[in-house]
């Protein structure tokens, strides 16, 4: 899933400042896995908000909501009774979630209340790890279910690099080297030989790189 | 008017002439003698040469590379070069690598995207855009730092450029974002080729009302129409062009071998009109693969012989 983490209290108090009737829109997908963007982190932040407003005497109505999710019109559309009443709306949806709240409410100001940061796993309690880069055209067949886009710094497609060192990349000894970790598994399928053929250059236009994207999948329109 | 650096289109402008600066694309091979041959057709006309960076992403030979051969030839070039392709630290270092040739002139672009070259599945990098590279080229030498904020001992002296397209849509766009790269440091600017006078001069209004032509040399873009061919497949095919009809009209009123003169007598006229132009400071005429027409044309407007002008040689380089 999407990845978020909660943007500092500070940072939120400087967007929001001067706006007197406040929306604190959670979402109730990735972001509430994560702990960043959920009905939990909106209380939290409400809270913060109005004790800030508080110890300043200003008068500064907070409302809390947490929508099913923010990156479909359906479940934005629920707001829509009430978001007269608000003028500004800190969203701690993703990214995605953030600008579709800014788009079905046009003349609103959408503020981020989270900084989106990778699709990724829960690793323990508290920690999460990226795991894809979305680039558009999946090559985990061939590098043994391990990403070399996503896990290797230098996102190599014929890694490693010189600079791993007992499976740990050169830019932090808390990262795994990618490419160690391609080719233990490779070993383990018995795959070896995947690894020494040369991976020509990737077709980056799938990815970011190729401008913005969408998907159609015909069979289902309407 | 002083001077920031030695970079002759600088003193040309501020001596109060008509500035008047070409281009040459480098060629799809290792061939430098290309770069050097197209030079040499232009270079009494002109005051600097543009060499383009793998326009239009087709991979190019590089216009650093280019930028030296003309320069070893006596002839001033403007390094153009794109965000596309390098991260920061990649362009700050060719800026360093071109300043100790003694290249002091930059037009600073984002680029086309690559899916319109040669090279569509190419990552893209854009670390910068246009106006971050104007700010980075400025920072490098008025502070003598890198963007990282490291001091240089000796630091590059250049002449900041950067394109502008006064007929790109929206228009009403287009002057808060010339003020944002006058914001950002930016001294001379070469507009997308004029076809749409009219229009030009309505940018330039609402340019002069932002008092940005006294803080910036704009030069706008002539590039002659070999023919009605070339001016149709302008008007329809390449996104951000103005061609009216009544350019196309005038090229078809003249038999098909007549139709290249006729396209450089539209340059000229275009360049006479706009003369008159409060703020417009020269010329930057692009003969796409052409370039044997650009004396005939800067000799044809009255911009010939280049005046002479002397001032600021300290180099392309200072100690901080």
């Amino acid at each position: 899933m999407i990845k978020a983490k909660g943007k500092p209290l500070d940072d939120i108090i400087r967007m929001v400042e001067g706006y007197k009737k406040i929306l604190i829109a959670g979402c109730d997908g990735c972001v509430t896995v994560c702990e960043a963007g959920g009905r939990k982190e909106v209380e939290i932040l409400a809270a913060a908000l109005r004790l800030y407003f508080a110890q300043k005497d200003a008068e500064v109505k907070i409302d809390e909501t947490s929508l099913t999710r923010q990156c479909d019109m359906e479940y934005l559309d629920v707001l829509s009774d009430r978001m007269g009443g608000y003028d500004a709306v800190v969203s701690l949806a993703c990214g995605a979630g953030i600008q579709y709240m800014a788009e079905r409410y046009a003349d609103k100001p959408v503020f981020p209340g989270v900084d989106t940061c990778f699709i990724g796993v829960s690793l323990e309690r508290g920690v999460w790890g990226e795991r894809c880069q979305a680039c558009g055209a999946c090559i985990l067949a061939d590098t043994g279910g391990v990403c070399p886009v996503a896990r290797c710094s230098k996102r190599m497609l014929n890694g490693p690099c010189g600079g791993s060192s007992k499976g740990k990349c050169e830019i932090n000894p808390e990262v795994d080297c990618g490419w160690q970790l391609i080719y233990n598994r490779l070993k383990t399928l018995g795959q070896l030989d995947r690894f020494e053929c040369p991976v020509d250059p990737k077709n980056w236009a799938t990815s970011r790189d190729g401008g913005p994207r969408k998907l159609v999948k015909e069979d289902v329109r309407i | 008017m002083s001077t920031t650096t030695s970079s002759r289109l600088e003193k040309m402008l501020a001596a109060g002439h008509f500035a008047v600066t070409s281009e040459c694309g480098p060629p799809r091979n290792c061939d430098g003698s290309v770069i050097e041959h197209k030079a040499n057709l232009i270079k009494d006309y002109v005051d600097a040469v543009n060499v383009t960076d793998n326009q239009t992403s087709v991979v190019r030979l590089c216009s650093l590379a280019s930028c030296i051969r003309i320069k070893q030839m006596g002839v001033e070039p403007v390094l153009q070069m794109v965000t596309r392709d390098r991260n920061r630290i990649a362009m700050q270092s060719d800026i360093l690598g071109a300043a100790s040739f003694g290249i002091n002139t930059m037009l600073c672009l984002t680029g086309d995207h690559q899916s319109f070259g040669d090279h569509p599945n190419a990552a893209n990098v854009f670390d910068l855009d246009s106006i971050q590279l104007i700010q980075t080229v400025k920072m490098m030498r008025d502070e003598g730092r890198l963007l990282s904020g490291f001091e240089m001992k000796v630091r590059p002296r250049i002449f900041i450029g950067a394109a502008a397209n006064p007929f790109a849509d929206p228009f009403e766009i287009r002057v808060p974002r010339l003020a944002k790269k006058v914001a950002a440091g930016v001294q001379f600017i070469q507009t997308q080729c004029v076809y749409n006078v009219e229009k030009f001069k309505t940018w330039m209004n609402l340019a002069r009302d932002k008092g940005l032509h006294e803080k910036v040399a704009i030069l706008p873009g002539i590039t002659p129409m070999k023919g009605v061919g070339m001016a149709r497949y302008m008007q329809t095919k390449v996104a951000g062009m103005d061609v009216p009809e009544e350019i196309i009209q005038r090229l078809k009123g003249v038999p098909k071998e007549s139709q290249s003169e006729e396209g450089v007598k539209i340059a000229v006229d275009t360049i006479e009109q706009l003369k008159e132009v409060e703020g417009v400071r020269g010329f930057h005429i692009m003969a796409i693969e052409w370039e044997e027409k650009v004396p005939e044309i800067v000799e044809r407007a009255g911009l010939y012989p280049r005046p002479v002008v002397n001032g600021n040689d300290g180099g392309s380089c200072a100690t901080s």
